[in-house]
Parts: C-alpha cells; sequence; structure tokens
C-alpha cells in the first residue's frame, strides 16, 4: 500500500500545552510546521489540569518574585532540578501567562482587574492563574484558538488555512526516523484508516505527555503511554529521572471505573482537610524536618492562615504532594482508611455550599456525576494516584534540544524541571515555556542546517513492518498483556517501593517483553484499538523498564521515589542524575552521571541554614 | 481521515438508523401536554374574547381591560376613554388582544413550547422532525419574532393596566376574593413580563462591560433571576389570567355570588 | 452486585452497518463507557470507540445511548434498570467512520470560520484589566468541552445535511457571543452571525441546553443574547436611529 508523504520543518508531536506552544511558536518563526496528536484537536490531557498555572506575577501578594518561585520550585523537587531549567521557568512564566490572556483567555480576575492567583500546595505565595477548576482546559482551549488564528492569518496571505501549520488529528507516530545521527522525519498510522504515514522533517518535537497508562490507578488518559520517552530512547537520546513518578495524593477511590480521576489540590488549598476514619486531621503528625518551621503545628493556626497569611504559617495539608501521597499511604495501612481505601476530604464543613459550588464547580459535578455525592453536604474519599513523571528526556534548558540533533521535547515528557517532585501549578507554567523555548530552539537549528537530512527508505520498510505486525499475528489479545503490567506497576513500583519488589517487577517485564512479540490484533486497520494498543505496548513497556530498573539504583528515598528499604534521602544520590539509554530497543541500560553545580548566583538566593539539609559538605564548601 | 479539514466527503455518511428516534423514555408526553395546555388557553379565549360578562364593579376581566369602546359600561371604561365610538360593533376584547398575544406568541419560551408541540420541529430532542425543509427564523414570516421586544414594550403598559385594575379593586371597600385574584394575577403577569428576554437584554444583555454600569448591571442580575424561571411564570400567569378572567366573567354572571366574591 | 446487562451496540464501517446484540458484565458503579470497554477486553476487541479522560472533561466520548445523546463516560449504569435492552449508536447528525466514531470535521471547519479574538492594537499583553463581572458571561460559554453534543442533537442540521453549509451550530453560535461578550473584542460579530453563521435558522428550541454535559445555557445566556444584539443592528429601527443621531457605538 501506498505510504502517505509530508514535508514539514518542524513536526510537533503530541498537542496538548507543550505541543500546541511548540508549534504557535515554530510557526511565528516563519517555519512550517505539523501537529500530530492520537486525539482529536483540543482533546489532550492538559484539559485535566485543574488548579493553574503557577507564575510570580505578584497579583495578589507583590512580595512574589521570580526568585521566590525559583526556590520553592527547587525545595519542591529537593533540589534535584535541573536548576538553570527552574530558572528559566520562574522568570518567562508570567510572560507566558499574560500571553495567553492577548489570545483571548480568561482567568478569574482580582479586585483591581489583574489575573487572580490562588494558593497552592508548595508554592510560598498565591501564585497560580486559574479559572475556578478548569485551567487546564482554558489553557489548551486558548492555544487551540491561536492555531486557529494563526490558520485565519495563513488563510488571508495564501488562500489556504494550512499553508502553514496543519494538524494531523488521530495520528499515531511509532518511530522517529534519521538520516546517520539527526532527525529526518516521523513514521505513524492514521488511527481512523490505519493507513501509513511519513514525515519528512529536519526537526521534531516532543510533546507526547506522561506514561501513566503503565499503572492501573492513575489520573491519566489511555493516551499516556510514554511514546514520546519510548521515541526518544529508540532514537538514541537519553531520559533522566525516570525512578520519579508523582502520585497525586488526591485522586477518586471510589466507584471502580474512575478510581484515580483526579480531585484537585484547590479543594485543600481554599480549606479543605484531610481526616481519617477516626476523624483525626491527621497532616499534622506528618511534617517533615526539613518542612517544620513552614508549616501549622496545630489546627488553630492552620485555619487561621486561611484568612491571615502573613502572621500564620500555612496548614499540613499543602505540603508538597510525595509528602502527603505517602501520609495518607500510611494512614490506609495502619487501619485508619475510609470504608472505600482512602481517606476522608472534608470541605463541606469548611465553606458554604453557595462557595463550593463557585470555587469548585468541576470537582462538585464530577462527585455528583460519577460517585453520587455531593461534596457541599459530605466528605469525599480519595486516595494517591499515578499522576506524572518527573523523569524524561533529557534537554538542553534553554532550547529544549535532547543529545540527537534535531530532536526537542517539551513538557512532561521531557525531564530535570522538576527533579524528584513537580509543584502543583508547575505543570502548566512548564508547558507554557519550555513548549516556546523548544519551539524556538527546532526554529534555530532549521536555521543553522546546511543540508536538510533524508528519510531514508530502509528505515521507512523496517518501521511499516513493525507497524504492521500484530495485524498479522492471531496471538494473545494485548489487553491481557496491558492489564498485568499494570498490576505489576502499581503493586511493585508504585508509590512506597522495595528492592525485592522492583526484582519481581522486572522480571515480570522480561516476560511480558516476549509475550508482546506474540500479541495479535484481530481485525482491520480501521479505526481498531486493539491493534493501536498492541503498538502502544512497546512503549510502556520500555518505560516501565526505565522506571523500575532507576528505582532499582537510587537507594534513598526523595520526592516521588520512596524506598522502604532506605527511608532517608541522602545528600550524595543529590548530585546523581540516573541516566536510561537503550542501543535496539530489546532492553535499557541505566547509569549513573553527576548533577551540575548550580550557579553561584542562584545559590546565594538560599538560606545556607536551609542548604545544608540537601547538600552535602564538600558543596556548601563553596 | 479525522483532520481538521475533511477530505473524501463522497464516502462519509451517517449511521442508517431507520428509525425516528431511539429514544425509550415517554419523549412524546411533554409535548402532548404542552399542546394541550396551548390549546386550551386558545379555546378559552375564543370564549372569552365573544363573551360580554367582563365587568361588575370592581372587577374588570383581564382579557377586555382595557376596555376602550363606547359599548363599555360607565365603569369599565380605561380612565373614563371611550375612543372606539358607537360605530364599533365588535367585542371591545378585540381591540387590546394583540399586544398580549403579540407577546406571548413571540416570546422566546413560547416560541420554543409551540415550534416543539405544534410543529413539532422538532417534537423532543432528537426525534426526527417531520418536515423536508427548514429555514428556522430567517425569512418571512418567521422573521418577524425578532419583533419581540416592541411586544415587550406594549407588555408594560399591559401589565400596568391590569395592576391599575387590582389597585382598583383593592381600593374598594370591603375587597372581595376576586380583588385578591386579580392582584395575584397582577403579580405574576409582571413575573412573567420583567423576565423577558428582550427586557434583559435592554436592560444590561447588551452592554460589554458591566462594571462600568452598575444600576444597569444591578437590573439585568434582577432580570436575569426572573428570567431564569421564565418558563415557570410563563405557564403561571397564563393560567392565573384565564383563571382571574374566568373568575371575574363568573361573578359578572352571577355564577359566584357569595358575599366575599 | 453485579449482573448481565443487553447492549445493542451499533457495528459498521462509513454509514453502514446494524445494531448488535450483546450481553455483557455490569459491575455497581460503572458507566457506560466501561462496558463498552468490557466488550473491547472480551467480545469485540475492535470495536471502535472514542474516549480519553473518563472524567467528562475532555467531550471525546459524545455518542447516543438510548436514542439520547450524552457523554458515554458519565452515564451511570445505575441510572437503567437491569432488564432494560441499553442501544448505543454513534452520534446522528455526523457522518461514521466506524461503529461509535464519527467524523467531527464539520465542527472543525466551522470552528475555523469563526474570525478570533481581536484585541484593540494598542493594548500589551499583561495589560488587560478585567473586572469579574465582566468577564463571567463568557467564562460560562469557555467551560464548554467541545463533545460536539449540542452540535450533533440540533435538529437545524440533525435533520436537515441541506443546513450544515448555513448553520455553524449551537457551538459555534456560542464562541460568537463568547467573544462579542469579551470586554476587549473590537470584532463586529453580529450582523456577521445572523448571516454567515446562521443564528436566524436557531428556533430556540433549546436541545443543546438539554443535552450540554456542562450545563451551560447555551440558549437563554448565548443565543437568545445574541439574537437579541442581532436585533438591535438588524431590524430594530429604534436603535438603528438613535445610535445615527446620537452617534453612539454599539456598546
Amino acid at each position: 500500500m501506498e505510504i502517505e508523504r509530508h514535508d514539514y520543518d518542524v513536526v510537533v508531536i503530541g498537542a496538548g500545552g507543550a505541543g500546541l506552544r511548540a508549534a504557535i511558536e515554530a510557526r511565528q518563526q516563519g517555519k512550517r510546521t505539523a501537529i500530530v496528536c492520537k486525539s482529536l484537536f483540543g482533546k489532550a490531557h492538559t484539559v485535566m489540569a485543574e488548579g493553574g498555572a503557577a507564575a510570580a506575577m505578584g497579583n495578589v501578594n507583590s512580595d512574589d518574585n521570580w526568585m521566590v518561585h525559583f526556590r520553592d520550585t527547587m525545595r519542591g523537587g529537593k533540589f534535584l532540578n535541573n536548576w538553570r531549567m527552574a530558572e528559566l521557568h520562574a522568570k518567562e512564566a508570567p510572560d507566558r501567562v499574560w500571553e495567553l490572556e492577548a489570545w483571548g483567555a480568561l482567568f478569574d480576575r482580582t479586585k483591581d482587574g489583574k489575573i487572580s492567583q490562588r494558593n497552592f500546595g508548595g508554592h510560598e505565595y498565591p501564585r497560580l492563574a486559574h479559572v475556578g477548576d478548569r485551567t487546564g482546559l482554558e489553557l489548551i482551549r486558548t492555544l487551540q484558538q491561536r492555531v486557529v488564528a494563526l490558520q485565519q492569518e495563513d488563510y488571508e496571505t495564501h488562500g489556504d488555512y494550512e499553508a502553514y501549520i496543519k494538524v494531523f488529528a488521530e495520528c499515531t507516530v511509532t518511530r522517529l526516523l534519521k538520516d546517520g545521527d539527526a532527525i529526518s522525519g516521523a513514521f505513524g498510522y492514521w488511527r481512523e484508516t490505519g493507513n501509513l504515514i511519513v514525515f519528512d522533517a529536519p526537526t521534531v518535537v516532543l510533546a507526547t505527555g506522561g506514561i501513566g497508562k503503565s499503572y492501573v490507578v492513575t489520573s491519566n488518559s489511555w493516551e499516556y503511554t510514554g511514546d514520546g520517552h519510548a521515541l526518544a530512547l529508540l532514537a538514541g537520546a537519553k531520559l533522566i529521572n525516570m525512578e520519579f513518578i508523582q502520585f497525586h495524593p488526591t485522586g477518586m477511590v471510589w466507584p471502580p471505573s474512575v478510581r484515580g480521576i483526579l480531585v484537585t489540590e484547590s479543594v485543600r488549598g481554599d480549606g479543605g482537610v484531610l481526616r481519617n476514619s477516626e476523624g483525626k486531621r491527621f497532616m499534622f503528625d506528618y511534617i517533615p524536618e526539613v518542612f517544620k518551621d513552614k508549616y501549622a503545628t496545630s489546627e488553630e493556626e492552620a485555619d487561621r492562615w486561611y484568612t491571615d497569611q502573613a502572621n500564620n504559617r500555612r496548614p499540613p495539608e499543602l505540603l508538597p504532594r510525595d509528602e502527603v501521597a505517602r501520609a495518607i499511604n500510611s494512614e490506609v495501612k495502619a487501619g485508619r482508611g475510609s470504608p472505600q481505601g482512602g481517606v476522608f476530604l472534608d470541605v463541606s464543613t469548611r465553606l458554604p455550599a453557595e462557595e463550593i459550588k463557585r470555587r469548585l464547580p468541576s470537582m462538585h459535578h464530577q462527585f455528583k456525576e460519577l460517585a453520587d455525592v455531593d461534596i457541599t453536604t459530605e466528605p469525599m474519599q480519595v486516595g494517591p494516584t499515578c499522576h506524572y513523571i518527573m523523569g524524561g528526556v533529557e534537554v538542553d534548558a534553554d532550547t529544549g534540544a535532547a543529545a540527537v540533533p534535531g530532536l526537542f521535547a517539551a513538557g512532561e515528557v521531557s525531564g530535570g524541571m522538576h527533579g524528584s517532585n513537580r509543584l502543583g501549578g508547575n505543570s502548566l507554567s512548564d508547558l507554557l515555556v519550555f513548549g516556546r523555548r523548544a519551539g524556538l530552539g527546532a526554529s534555530d537549528y532549521i536555521n543553522g542546517l546546511k543540508v536538510r537530512p533524508k528519510v531514508s527508505e530502509a528505515s521507512v520498510e523496517s518501521a511499516r513492518k513493525e507497524a504492521l505486525a500484530p495485524l498479522e499475528r492471531t496471538g494473545e489479545n494485548p489487553y491481557e498483556v496491558h492489564q498485568e503490567l499494570q498490576r505489576s506497576m502499581n503493586d511493585l513500583v508504585g508509590i512506597i517501593r522495595k528492592a525485592g519488589e522492583i526484582s519481581e517487577a522486572l522480571e515480570v517485564i522480561e516476560k511480558l517483553k516476549e509475550r508482546v512479540q506474540l500479541v495479535g490484533a484481530a481485525g482491520n486497520r480501521i479505526y481498531n484499538p486493539g491493534w493501536h494498543l498492541a503498538l502502544d505496548l512497546r512503549n510502556m513497556l520500555l518505560v516501565s523498564e526505565c522506571v523500575a530498573k532507576a528505582a532499582l539504583l537510587r537507594e534513598e528515598s526523595r520526592g516521588g521515589h520512596t524506598r522502604d528499604d532506605f527511608p532517608v534521602m541522602a545528600a550524595d544520590w543529590r548530585r546523581k542524575l540516573l541516566v536510561c539509554s537503550t542501543t535496539d530497543g530489546s532492553g535499557v541500560t541505566v547509569v549513573e552521571q553527576a548533577q551540575p553545580e548550580m550557579r553561584q548566583d542562584l545559590f546565594d538566593l538560599f538560606d545556607r541554614g536551609e542548604l545544608k539539609k540537601y547538600l552535602t559538605e564538600e558543596e556548601m564548601d563553596r | 481521515m479525522t483532520q481538521t479539514t475533511p477530505e473524501s466527503p463522497v464516502r462519509r455518511q451517517r449511521a442508517q438508523v431507520t428509525v425516528r428516534t431511539l429514544r425509550t423514555d415517554r419523549w412524546w408526553l411533554q409535548p402532548l401536554l404542552t399542546f394541550l395546555g396551548l390549546a386550551s388557553f386558545l379555546v378559552y379565549s375564543f370564549w372569552a374574547i365573544f363573551n360580554n360578562d367582563y365587568f361588575v364593579d370592581p372587577y374588570i376581566a383581564p382579557f377586555s381591560s382595557p376596555c376602550l369602546a363606547e359599548s363599555c359600561p360607565e365603569g369599565a371604561r380605561f380612565l373614563g376613554f371611550a375612543p372606539f365610538g358607537d360605530w364599533y360593533a365588535l367585542p371591545p376584547a378585540l381591540l387590546i388582544l394583540a399586544f398580549p398575544a403579540g407577546f406571548r406568541f413571540t416570546c422566546y419560551y413560547y416560541r420554543k413550547s409551540y415550534y416543539r408541540s405544534f410543529w413539532l420541529s422538532p417534537a423532543a430532542c432528537a426525534v426526527q422532525e417531520p418536515h423536508g425543509k427548514y429555514t428556522g427564523e430567517t425569512r418571512f414570516p418567521l422573521i418577524l419574532q425578532n419583533l419581540h421586544r416592541y411586544f415587550f414594550y406594549a407588555a408594560i403598559a399591559v401589565g400596568a393596566i391590569l395592576t391599575y385594575d387590582a389597585i382598583l379593586a383593592l381600593i374598594h371597600k370591603p375587597a372581595g376574593l376576586g380583588t385578591y385574584i386579580l392582584l395575584a394575577n397582577a403579580v405574576l403577569i409582571w413575573c412573567y413580563t420583567l423576565g423577558c428576554h428582550s427586557c434583559r437584554s435592554i436592560t444590561g444583555g447588551r452592554l460589554n462591560h458591566f462594571s462600568r454600569h452598575p444600576v444597569r448591571y444591578k437590573m439585568w442580575q434582577l432580570v436575569s433571576k426572573l428570567n431564569a424561571k421564565h418558563q415557570p411564570f410563563a405557564w403561571a400567569s397564563m393560567f392565573s389570567v384565564m383563571i382571574a378572567d374566568f373568575y371575574v366573567r363568573l361573578v359578572a354572571m352571577g355564577v359566584i355570588s357569595f358575599s366575599f366574591a | 452486585m453485579s449482573y448481565k446487562a443487553k447492549f445493542r451496540v451499533w457495528r459498521g464501517e462509513g454509514g453502514e452497518g446494524k445494531l448488535e446484540d450483546f450481553t455483557v458484565e455490569v459491575n455497581e458503579g460503572e458507566v457506560v463507557l466501561d462496558i463498552i470497554h468490557r466488550l473491547q477486553a472480551t467480545q469485540a476487541p475492535d470495536l471502535a470507540v472514542r474516549w480519553n479522560c473518563k472524567a467528562g472533561k475532555c467531550g471525546s466520548c459524545s455518542m447516543e445511548i438510548n436514542g439520547k445523546p450524552r457523554l458515554g463516560c458519565m452515564t451511570r449504569m445505575s441510572t437503567f434498570t437491569e432488564e432494560e435492552v441499553i442501544t448505543v449508536t454513534p452520534m446522528r447528525t455526523f457522518p461514521v467512520i466506524k461503529d461509535l466514531v464519527c467524523d467531527v470535521s464539520f465542527n472543525y471547519q466551522k470552528a475555523r470560520e469563526v474570525p478570533s479574538f481581536t484585541p484593540p492594537k494598542d493594548v500589551r499583553p499583561g495589560e488587560y484589566r478585567m473586572k469579574q463581572v465582566d468577564v463571567e458571561r463568557s467564562q460560562e460559554f469557555r467551560k464548554c468541552i467541545e463533545c460536539f453534543m449540542c452540535n450533533n442533537v440540533c435538529h437545524v442540521i440533525r435533520d436537515h445535511e441541506e443546513n450544515k453549509a448555513a448553520f455553524s451550530g449551537p457551538r459555534f453560535l456560542m464562541r460568537i457571543a463568547e467573544l462579542d461578550m469579551h470586554p476587549y473584542d473590537v470584532a463586529d460579530r453580529q450582523v456577521s452571525a445572523q448571516e454567515d453563521h446562521g443564528l436566524g435558522y436557531c428556533n430556540i428550541t433549546k436541545c443543546c441546553t438539554e443535552v450540554c454535559p456542562e450545563h451551560i445555557k447555551i440558549t437563554d445566556n448565548a443565543l437568545i443574547p445574541m439574537k437579541e444584539r442581532v436585533v438591535d443592528r438588524k431590524y430594530d429601527p429604534l436603535v438603528w436611529l438613535g445610535n445615527k443621531i446620537f452617534k453612539r457605538s454599539s456598546s
């Protein structure tokens, strides 16, 4: 069968916040841009983000600035962050948010008409630009509409909406193509028809999001199969920090079919409290040493904070996500959980019903429709859910460039920015800041390119064979392999990890790798979900192997990586990154790599007493 | 391809479901009840127009108020006026009927209800309509629906007159049951009239900066509250006007004759 | 708490197809989309359904359940009796690709025909000052998750394919209202709402509002106010005269 071919300057894979922002930038730089996404245009997982986009605009508290934001980010990531990324992020986030407003976004307002900002876990000041609790939707819609606006401009000048930017919706990329070392294009298939497609392009921007579908309990949608992570690995790029997975502390636990779906952190930011089955606000028992002086120690002080933030310390419900997730996990394990295996998150006794409906409309809606629970009169039941992977493609902070020439990555699929744990709200701003930078990076790369890399027919042929293979087999149902992988990762490389269990998971993965070679997809090529899943399994297994291997090596507990057998955070480990790579895709190797040292002026932004908690003595001696 | 531009429209067709609807609920009940409700109103109105027992001091039947012909009894005439002389032989109700009827006919809620229940366009959501062609309100005569706001202005006058009638009855001592019926009707008529979508637009809806017009914004908020209940008020005021009208006529005919009538 | 439910699901490609019967297990707390997924996993691995977030936030899994447009992920099985046969079909207004998956490109095409947000040239990013009361109306419309069920249920195009060219559907008429009410938008949208996007076709029968999973009051808050704004411009001689005399701008 004839393979459809397209020529572009930049191919952006993924149409979430990062992908769209990258595409917009590439098009604004005059590059012909393709956006390739697995879902329909505008359905990306970014819509699930609820809380807001963190940006130190200082609209609510004028003491806020990029330096405070930078400090919060590093602190939240337990100083494992790529400091340059954290710096760029803190500095540029306000501009990225304001830009959205000029493209039509309508954020909630302060009294004087500026963008309102809300409190969130780990952020010292109210910092999250938001629209109720549907900020992600606002962001994706604004970027989507910006793409349309650019298409309308192109229609005016060229008579063709798609002259410079085109969306290939419901199209999956299965391989990146290379010419020597450099990227020369991408290979994929249309989900709808099963027809194959090749992009000839010197640059690819990965913006595929995360890997949550390797876990049973996850807030992520079906798209989150780690495609970008795997594509990068297979193209010769490196992944870092793959052991760090954020389990969001509050996911729904009932009914079973929606288990894992997110309950926004704003519930706690707006006054919601966590209680165990004994009715106790247990978070006071879980304030770690490093945060002791920043969080309230009594309920009275915590409650005063909501109205007077200057003179009181914040409630421990607003500790970084990893701390809260672990606390809930411990309470449930100790037998103090709620009937359906979570803990109680109560906002009904804290705010008037009208206020709850106004501030948390989509949470009210979600619980009413999915669980038949009215959150204005009764508590919710919540528990940890796999939410976000801090790890990802190792990129250059300024340009988003990966180790492979022509390959760029932004958003969740890139690694480093968030260190070992991401703060809520830093994800949406991350998408915007680094999406733009990756689009710019790709444009600059093209401008400096002397010869355009070529797609080799041999690479297209091998990608074609690989893509069609499951259709030619009549083996096992891919759903069974997927379920087994999800269960194993959930149980063995979940929120609390042990060496023995991780090794067990690695054994399972090895076996599943063999089974994947045999899975078959019944039916034809037209919109065949079984076939699609069979192809996604390769990616999920590769990525799961990275997660498990890195988790086994890192013998400490830090952020999104908690080892039962190594419960403390070790300053020595902070200086090491674990880097995954593969030669032929059959297996993953993980090696240690030194973490670059922080620039002196950034180092000086911190109190030495605080740094001492994280850094080795050797590092402090400078 | 599911692109943002469709490619081969020829190949494309909808699911060839042959039945009119796959709904399994009693979707026909709502339009049927609406049909019966509206039809009963039409039948009653027709009767009331030609019924001459519309005045009994101090009550005047709402369908015949204001009474503007010389044929009206002295006390029934609006502020004593009778601009239509002897030559006018038709029922006086016909003179003013066009205003409230037009208001209700072009009302956004009533439009919905009769498009659904009389014209079946559509009878209920996701139920195929029986017409081969549809142009909506884009051309004559339905384009005239856009004149709704003029009927709204007239409806304010109607509301004022009905209120005046009720007050006239109220100052008449001793006040009978009819007074309270007329009063309740006037209140419901106002709730319906002021909740009108045109009113909502006129008071503030057409503004883009509420914050620069605090008074109009307040008005818009009030109207919006009533507007949210436009459907219940439409029905309540329709029945109240019918009941009030019928009551007055019964009293006038002497069918009702207890002491506090 | 589990039982066997009877499902009838539309199967077929490109419009040709038929309702196929299935008997499938249902557990407590499940939604229709779960059952469709169970069919995929156990009986029909190639059954096509579009879905994404499973929490009513992305608007992908629009389908018709017992003839009513619904999101599969937000339709709880507990709303049906155990004996009931549940019929699941693709959206009727759009061409079918396969099974429950429709080609919804009509909507993207219409989206593109609505001129984008047009701020005044002299306002730079960061300088926008808007009061909450001034953005609230448009914010309601921006809750839209683009499930396209309003466009699907609207009889103007559901029952009259030929109207598709002239009518943008509730979703995009609401988008026009959103922009027209935006405090900083300077584009003239009212006349074009009527003439280019077919607002006059709307006979306000409110099915769009009835099916909206976000409970947006599409008809009362977007379409009717927009119709009234069109009246201001096109059909109201008094407003026209007033504008002539007092040289007022439209708001």
